[in-house]
C-alpha cells in the first residue's frame, strides 16, 4: 500500500529547479486548528525563528487540513517529517530552540499511539495516516494553498496541460470512462456518461459546477480539501469544462465554509495569473472562467437541481428530472454538476491514465473514497481509502478503535441520510454497492461511529430531525411525512408509544422514500428505517418496557450519586440550574429527583472536574 | 416570449438576479443583519420585488432580520455535536438567560443561534462566538465562556 510522503519522492523534470534543502517548519492552519490558535503558533514560530537567526536556514509556512483535526493544532517540520499534534502557542519556543536551533526534536509533543501509549515521531509512521492511500487529498497538507507553486512543483496543473494541448475532448471523455470514475457525490454515477451527453448537446453556452455544498452534519471533508488544495479542483473542474465544451465554471462552496470559499478564490486568482484559466488556457483556444459562489445555507442545495435553482437567484428547490441538468441545467442550457471529490480525481487521470485509477480499487468501484470518521473512535478525522477496504479496518486500525474500552454499537456510513449497520456487519467492504445492499449509502462520506452508550431512538431521531428541518417543503410526503416521523419517534423516546406505533413508523418511512422528488426526501426515511431493521429490539424496550437500554432518552432515565464515590466536593451542587442536588461539603450529596431536569450538568462535572469523578450515573 | 428576448438581454437579466445572494450575503456581513430598507434598495437595484426577495432570504437560514447581539453565540447542532451533547447548551441558555433560538437578550449582549454543521466534527461539540471557535465543550465550560462574554466589560 502506498504509504503518503511528506514529500514527492521524485519530481519529474520541469522547468522548476530543486529548491535547496531547507527546513520547513509547517503549520495547519484550516478552520479546526485556526480555533485551535494556529496562527498564534505561526506567528510565534516566525519570532523565534527570527530571534534564533534561523531565517536562512528555516521557513516557516502554513498548509491546509491533515485530516487529523482532532489532534490539531498540527505542526509539521519537514523534510525529516516530524510530525507534532495539539501544539499550543507557548510551545513554539522550545520547538524552535530545541528542534530547529539544537535539531533535537521536541518528544513532549509527539503523537502517541492510543492504545499502547508509544511516542510516534514522524508522520509516515502514524497508522492513522499509514493505512491510507491519498489519492483525492494527495496534496492536503503538504501545498500551502495559497501559493501556486507549491502546487505546481508537485505536479499540478499537467494533467490541464496535458487535455488542453494534446486530446481532443473526446480523449478526455474516453480517458474519464476508462478509469471507471463514478461520482463521489453519494449516487456513484458513472462520472463519464453526464460528460458525454454534455458533450453531445448543440450549442456552445454550457456550463460546469463543482459542488461543495457539503451541509451534511459529521461530514467535512469538503471544507478541508477546498481548504488545503483548493487547485486541484480548480484544475479538474477546468478539464471538465474543455471535456464538455464550456466556458464558465462555478465552484458553489456552502455559506458557513468562510475560509474555504476564501481560499477557493485566492486560488482561482492566482490561476488567472498564470493562464490556466481566462482567454486561450496555455495559449490554446479553450477559454474557461471560474467563479466561486457561496450559497445560503441549506443541506438541500446539494442536490443538483436546488443547487441550480440557488444559482439562478431562487429559493433552492429540486426541479422535477428530466431534464437532466446535463441536457437542461443552469438557465436552461446544459450543466454539468459534479462533486468537488469527483473533480479532484480528474487531474490525476488525465496525467496518470485512466486505466492507473482503474487499478486502485475494486473492479466497480475504481479509485478511493474520502471518509470523515467521526463519533465515538479514538482517531477521528478525514481518511482515504481505497474503495473496498473493510469497514473494520477503517475503525480499527486508522480510527484506532472505541475509545474507554466501549464496545461498537453501530455505524452510520453517509451522512445523516445513511443507514446504519450494526457491529455485525463491519466486514463488509465499503464501495457503492456493497453499501446499498446493507440498504445504507455512500452517501455524503461521514462515517458515524456509535459505541454502546448510545440509543438508536435518540439518534435515529436526531438525524430524522436534521432532515426535516432542512426539507425544502416543494413535496408533501417529505415535508409533512417526516414531521410525523420526528413526532412518531419523540413518542417512542419518552415511552409513550405503542407498539403499533412502530409499524406506523415504518409504513411511513416507505411512502416518504417512495414519494419524494429528490435524494434528501428518498433518502431522510433510511437511518429510522435501517434501525428498525437492525435494532428493532431497542425499540420494543422502549415501547413495551418504557425504559432506554442506553440510558439517553431522558424521560425514560433517572440521574442517581452513587455515596460511596461521591467525596462531597461540591461541584455538581454549583452547576445544578434547578438546585435539585444538595449536601454539606465531604459528605455525600443528595439530589432530589423531584426537582432534577435531567440536563447532564452534575453528571458531566462530575466526569471531568469533581475529586473523585464518576459518582454520578444514569440509570434507564 | 422569453426565447425571443435577444441573448445579451437574457444574459444581462439573470446575472443580476443571480447576484441576489452574494449581495445579501455581503449586506449581512457588514451590516448584521437584513433590514427592510436594505431590502428595499436591493429590490431597486437588482429589479426583483421586495416578496420575491423575503421569500428567498427566509428560505436560507442564515439570513437574519433582526440585529444580532453584541456577542453572537452559535451552537452546533451536527450529528457529532448533537452526540456531544449540543442540545444541552440550547437548554442550558433557555434556563439560564431564557434565550432560545434566534433570540438575543433585552440588553442585545447575547444572541444565541442554533445552526447546522461547521464542519469541525473532529472537535465536537463546537461553539462559535463571533466567528471564534471554541470545541470540545461541555455544558459546564459552555456556561462559564457565556458568563465571561456577559459580564461587564473592562473598558477596551
Amino acid at each position: 500500500m502506498n504509504v503518503r510522503q511528506p514529500k514527492p519522492p521524485t519530481r519529474s523534470p520541469g522547468k522548476k529547479k530543486v529548491p535547496a534543502p531547507k527546513t520547513r517548519i509547517l503549520v495547519c492552519e484550516s478552520t479546526a486548528c485556526a480555533s485551535s490558535k494556529s496562527a498564534e503558533i505561526r506567528a510565534a514560530l516566525e519570532g523565534a525563528v527570527v530571534r534564533l537567526g534561523l531565517v536562512d536556514r528555516v521557513e516557516v509556512g502554513f498548509t491546509g487540513c491533515h485530516g487529523f483535526c482532532q489532534k490539531g493544532p498540527i505542526v509539521v517540520v519537514e523534510p525529516d517529517g516530524v510530525f507534532y499534534c495539539q501544539v499550543k502557542p507557548g510551545d513554539a519556543n522550545e520547538i524552535a530552540e530545541s528542534h530547529l536551533a539544537g535539531g533535537e526534536p521536541v518528544k513532549r509533543l509527539f503523537y502517541r499511539h492510543p492504545v499502547t501509549k508509544e511516542a510516534v515521531p514522524l508522520y509516515k509512521d502514524i497508522v492513522f495516516y499509514k493505512n491510507q492511500q491519498r489519492l483525492i487529498l494527495r496534496n492536503c497538507g503538504a501545498v500551502n494553498p495559497e501559493k501556486i507553486e507549491d502546487y505546481e512543483d508537485r505536479g499540478g496543473y499537467r494533467g490541464l496541460e496535458k487535455a488542453v494541448t494534446s486530446m481532443t475532448p473526446e480523449q478526455v471523455v474516453e480517458e474519464v470512462k476508462r478509469s471507471g470514475l463514478r461520482g463521489r457525490g453519494g449516487a456513484g454515477f458513472p462520472t463519464w456518461y453526464k460528460w458525454d451527453v454534455c458533450r453531445r448537446q448543440p450549442g456552445d453556452e454550457k456550463y460546469v459546477i463543482c459542488n461543495a455544498n457539503e451541509s451534511a452534519p459529521g461530514a467535512f471533508s469538503d471544507r478541508s480539501l477546498l481548504e488545503a488544495d483548493p487547485h486541484t479542483v480548480i484544475e479538474g473542474l477546468a478539464i471538465l469544462g474543455y471535456a464538455v465544451g464550456a466556458s464558465r465554471g462555478f465552484i458553489y462552496c456552502r455559506a458557513e465554509y468562510s475560509l474555504a470559499a476564501k481560499r477557493a478564490q485566492t486560488a482561482v486568482d492566482h490561476a488567472y495569473g498564470k493562464k490556466y484559466l481566462g482567454k486561450k488556457v496555455l495559449g490554446s483556444n479553450f477559454c474557461f472562467d471560474i467563479e466561486v459562489f457561496q450559497g445560503g445555507g441549506t443541506f438541500v442545495s446539494g442536490e443538483e437541481t436546488a443547487l441550480l435553482s440557488s444559482l439562478e437567484g431562487s429559493r433552492s428547490m429540486p426541479r422535477s428530472r428530466p431534464p437532466f441538468p446535463a441536457t437542461k441545467g443552469l438557465w436552461g442550457k446544459p450543466t454539468i454538476i459534479d462533486n468537488i471529490k469527483t473533480l479532484a480525481c480528474v487531474p490525476s487521470i488525465i496525467s496518470r491514465g485512466g486505466d492507473w485509477f482503474a487499478s486502485i480499487g475494486t473492479a466497480k468501484s475504481p479509485g478511493t473514497a474520502v471518509f470523515s470518521l467521526t463519533g465515538k473512535i479514538a482517531n477521528s478525522g478525514i481518511v482515504e481509502v481505497p474503495m473496498g477496504t473493510r469497514l473494520s479496518t477503517l475503525i480499527y486500525e486508522i480510527g484506532g478503535g472505541i475509545p474507554n474500552k466501549k464496545s461498537l454499537k453501530a455505524v452510520q456510513t453517509g451522512g445523516p441520510s445513511g443507514g446504519f449497520l450494526p457491529g455485525g456487519k463491519i466486514e463488509m467492504p465499503l464501495d457503492f454497492d456493497s453499501l446499498q445492499e446493507a440498504g445504507s449509502i455512500m452517501g455524503s462520506s461521514g462515517i458515524m461511529v456509535m459505541d454502546e452508550d448510545t440509543c438508536m431512538v435518540d439518534s435515529a431521531r436526531s438525524f430524522l430531525s436534521f432532515t426535516q428541518s432542512e426539507s425544502c417543503g416543494k413535496c408533501v410526503a417529505c415535508r409533512v411525512g417526516t414531521r410525523h416521523m420526528v413526532g412518531l419517534l419523540e413518542k417512542i423516546a419518552s415511552g409513550k408509544a405503542a407498539e403499533e406505533d412502530l409499524d406506523k413508523l415504518e409504513r411511513l418511512g416507505h411512502i416518504v422514500r417512495n414519494s419524494s422528488l429528490c435524494g434528501l426526501g428518498q433518502t431522510a426515511p433510511i437511518p429510522v428505517l435501517t434501525a428498525l431493521k437492525y435494532f428493532r429490539s431497542e425499540f420494543i424496550a422502549h415501547v413495551v418496557d418504557k425504559r432506554c437500554p442506553a440510558a439517553v432518552c431522558r424521560e425514560l432515565v433517572t440521574f442517581r450519586i452513587i455515596p460511596d464515590r461521591c467525596t462531597g466536593c461540591q461541584m455538581c451542587v454549583k452547576v445544578c440550574p434547578t438546585k435539585a442536588i444538595s449536601g454539606p461539603r465531604s459528605q455525600a450529596h443528595n439530589l432530589d429527583q423531584s426537582k432534577c431536569i435531567k440536563c447532564r450538568s452534575c453528571y458531566e462535572v462530575c466526569k471531568f472536574d469533581a475529586v473523585a469523578g464518576e459518582a454520578i450515573i444514569i440509570v434507564s | 416570449m422569453a426565447v425571443l428576448m435577444p441573448d445579451a438581454v437574457q444574459q444581462k437579466i439573470r446575472e443580476r438576479r443571480k447576484s441576489l445572494l452574494p449581495l445579501l450575503k455581503k449586506v449581512q456581513e457588514t451590516e448584521g443583519f437584513l433590514s427592510r430598507e436594505t431590502v428595499r434598495l436591493i429590490s431597486r437595484k437588482l429589479r426583483v420585488t421586495e416578496n420575491e426577495i423575503y421569500g428567498v432570504a427566509t428560505f436560507y437560514p442564515q439570513f437574519r432580520f433582526q440585529p444580532p447581539g453584541k456577542h453572537h453565540i452559535q451552537v452546533c447542532l451536527g450529528n457529532a455535536c448533537h452526540v456531544g451533547g449540543a442540545p444541552n447548551f440550547m437548554e442550558a441558555m433557555k434556563i439560564e438567560k431564557n434565550l432560545g433560538h434566534g433570540g438575543t437578550t433585552p440588553d442585545r449582549k447575547l444572541s444565541l443561534e442554533g445552526v447546522g454543521c461547521l464542519g469541525c466534527c473532529a472537535m465536537a461539540p463546537v461553539i462559535v462566538v463571533n466567528n471564534e471557535i471554541y470545541g470540545r465543550m461541555n455544558r459546564v465550560t459552555f456556561m462559564r465562556l457565556v458568563e465571561s462574554l456577559d459580564s461587564p466589560e473592562k473598558p477596551s
